[in-house]
């Protein structure tokens, strides 16, 4: 190895890195190096830092050792393994081969296209200076110093920048709608409060690159006018909030914060309120009561808060992602963003791919990407072999797509067509072992208890609902059930006040859309298909099977599995809780579920 | 505890006067929003002692009730929906003998929590015991973990 290259080694610390270990990899790295320079060639010439998302989840924790820029990858390190990577790479120069990332790891970045995640992974989120490195603030310097806000705004509206928080709605007209407002005070809000269970992008964003969101703030406020900006984060992210709050000291501290910014006579600064944990406040006026302090219960619409928001006065509210395109369409130019996507939907959308895929992570593709690249190029297809069922995007508010419509495109309109949406980008794969009625009932039971209580059709509604798929799944379905859910579905999205009500129905109509036939087994003949519903489930040993070995005798929490030794046991139906512990621990198949 | 109630009231008019970040950081302080603390809120401001019920019922993140010492925290995300997580806290709840309606144990040692999602779901399904996050956990990983926790008291 020569005495002139240049090392760096990043260690992933998103949310998957750290809760796989990511900070004892760090410190077992740390103390590695720091035997390793003594000696004279290796001091000074590498450096350690923590980093974002690399995106890979499913293998954490991931590290890269980067020689005079040529990338390494290591996958599942573990603090034991580190010593023998600076022993070996490091200081000799010859990579772990059998640690490095494998083919899939590679399949999973090739389809991908990179914007806002594009530094997240290089850039040390704790660090202003590593981010001016990349050429950060340079998107605010351009704005500043050669841009009018109507010249930022129309430069946004070019690139077709869309609100990447589930609506979809053309970032350039709501600043422009707010520019026109005259008000003597006017707010940015950025929402943060990610609430759509299975999704984390804005997590990863806020975590890996931290100042990419305060930029693209600035650019916001300098844009519509306003010189107080608010960001608006779930509390049940504290490493986000922790890693925002350094990165808003750091910029106030060079000026990029605060009064008279970068000389131009623009004055603006962001304050953190933390939000209490109600999926609701995602929604733009229940999140403007909850910042001032008061039940985040929604409001009718008009007016919209780009006229009377945050204390009455004009607001812009930008989800996380959105905002963290700002800045790279600024440097990079509208018609380099515009160039990726569909026609009406541009750019790339990052996706949280979880639940039974093989390559669970972060990702970011280009819109119009078909749901068969994302599903079996990046996320390297369905776990354990087993058959891909549907996919769910959208969280509460979407639908589920089925297998057979795989090869339609990702963007807005596409998924509309098949009654889903994009929404924030929670993407989670369903194989033949989930239970389609069971999951309508877990994003009902969800939304039911989010629910404000403001409007009837929704905290009833939904109340209904509820007990209807609740009841199906025990076993008491009717007949006219479907029907019934179906009226209730419609009635409840025509007259809920808000987007929470208006959307609540999705994930029934579209199960029922499309698998329309596990309602009615559950219905008709008592059964789940899938093998879920416990209440609908009945466990048995097949004795003429059964070893003897009594391991699922001492698993029943029930008492309800006896018999000697060596001899086939029995389950007594009475006792069984249908807790489901004996088919797991059995190794021989003998106990029977159906 | 009227020491910090003061310092907080304080507080609270300094920042002019948020509700929510004033039970917030009642929470910090206390561990959870005793009675007695909104009581003495509303009388210091004048305002009814709904405003603050009303708003700490509202809000998942508020307790109106003190939790156990070792608290368990189950991520019922989506991912770890599908991957299971009912199970395990079914399993939790036999192991720790608490019924439908309760969450923490009588003898005040266990609280088990259930949370919309925490964004680990690559790891899914996931728990957090005592703030360390525990990945792709099972029913008898998490048993065993409760044992360990239940010895040490003991022991």
């Amino acid at each position: 190895m020569a005495n002139t290259d240049k090392m760096t080694i990043t260690i992933c610390m998103g949310p998957g890195g750290i809760a796989s270990g990511g900070y004892e990899v760090l410190s077992s790295f740390e103390s590695a190096l720091k035997e390793a320079r003594i000696s004279a060639d290796i001091k000074d010439r590498c450096t350690l830092h923590k980093v974002g998302c690399l995106g890979l989840c499913a293998k954490d924790v991931l590290v890269d050792v980067i020689i005079n820029g040529s990338k390494t990858t290591y996958q599942y390190v573990k603090p034991e393994m580190v010593q023998r990577i600076v022993d070996e790479h490091i200081i000799a120069g010859t990579p772990v081969l059998e640690w490095l990332g494998d083919e899939d790891y590679h399949k999973f970045y090739e389809k991908q296209m990179k914007v806002v995640l594009a530094d997240c992974g290089v850039v040390d989120p704790e660090s202003l200076d590593s981010y001016l490195a990349i050429g950060g603030y340079k998107a605010t310097e351009k704005v500043l110093h050669s841009m009018s806000p109507e010249d930022a705004i129309a430069e946004i509206k070019k690139s077709g920048l869309r609100g990447r928080g589930g609506a979809g709605f053309p970032t350039g007209v709501k600043w422009e709608t707010c520019r026109k407002v005259a008000s003597d005070q006017k707010y940015i809000i950025c929402n943060a409060d990610e609430g759509d269970p299975g999704a984390f992008m804005d997590r990863a964003v806020l975590e890996g690159n931290p100042h990419s969101v305060v930029e693209g703030m600035l650019i916001g406020a300098y844009s519509i006018g306003a010189d107080k900006g608010y960001v608006y984060i779930r509390a049940e992210y504290p490493l986000a909030v922790e890693r925002l709050s350094h990165a808003l000291v750091e910029a106030r501290a060079k000026g990029y914060l605060g009064k008279n910014i970068l000389n131009k006579g623009f004055n603006f600064d962001i304050k953190i309120k933390l939000g209490a944990g109600a999926f609701v406040c995602g929604e733009e006026t229940a999140l403007i009561a909850s910042i001032e302090g008061q039940r985040g219960m929604p409001r009718p619409k008009p007016p919209f808060p780009v006229f009377c928001g945050l204390w009455g006065r004009p607001t812009v509210i930008n989800n996380v992602e959105t905002l963290a395109n700002i800045p790279y369409i600024i440097t990079k130019g509208a018609d380099w963003y515009a160039f990726f996507g569909t026609e009406k939907s541009k750019g790339t959308k990052v996706f949280a791919l979880t639940g039974k895929i093989k390559n669970t992570g972060l990702i970011e593709v280009p819109m119009g990407i078909t749901l068969r690249e994302i599903i079996y190029d990046i996320g390297g297809g369905i776990e354990g072999g087993k058959a891909l069922k549907a996919v769910q995007t959208g969280g509460p508010s979407g639908g589920c797509i089925p297998a057979d419509l795989l090869d339609i495109n990702v963007d807005y309109e596409s998924l509309a067509k098949v009654g889903s949406i994009v929404g924030s980008g929670g993407m989670i794969v369903l194989d033949e072992d989930n239970c389609m009625v069971n999951m309508a009932k877990y994003f009902l039971a969800f939304t039911q208890a989010e629910s404000c209580g403001k409007c009837v059709p929704c905290r009833i509604g939904t109340k209904r609902l509820l007990e209807i798929l609740d009841r199906i799944t025990r076993g008491l379905g009717r007949e006219g059930d479907i029907e019934l859910l179906q009226k209730l579905s419609k009635d409840i999205k025509a007259a809920s006040l808000c987007g929470l009500g208006q959307t609540a129905p999705n994930p029934v109509l579209s199960t029922l859309n499309y698998f329309r036939e596990e309602y009615e087994a559950h219905i008709r003949d008592k059964k789940c298909p899938a093998k879920v519903c416990k209440d609908l489930l009945i466990y048995s040993i097949l004795e003429e099977v059964c070893t003897g070995c009594g391991v699922c005798r001492r698993a029943c929490p029930a008492g309800a599995i006896t018999g000697d030794k060596k001899k086939p046991h029995k389950l007594n139906a009475e006792l069984c809780i249908k807790c489901g512990a004996c088919f797991e621990v059995c190794k021989f198949k003998s106990v029977n579920r159906e | 505890m009227q020491d910090t109630l003061d310092k907080l009231l304080q507080k609270f008019r300094e920042d002019g006067g948020n509700l929510i970040t004033l039970l917030q950081e009642t929470q910090d302080a206390f561990g959870y929003v005793p009675k007695e603390a909104v009581y003495w809120f509303a009388e210091q401001l004048d305002l009814p002692a709904s405003r603050f019920f009303g708003i700490s019922t509202f809000y998942a993140q508020f307790k109106l009730r003190p939790r156990g010492k070792n608290v368990i925290t189950a991520c019922c995300g989506t991912a770890c929906h599908v991957k299971g997580i009912e199970r395990v806290v079914n399993a939790a709840k036999r192991e720790l003998s608490l019924d439908d309606e309760q969450d923490t144990t009588e003898d005040g040692n266990f609280t088990l929590e259930k949370l919309a999602c925490l964004g680990t779901c690559s790891l899914a399904p996931v728990v957090i015991i005592n703030n360390k996050v525990y990945g792709k956990i099972t029913p008898e990983k998490l048993n065993k973990e409760i044992k360990a926790i239940k010895k040490e008291k003991h022991g």
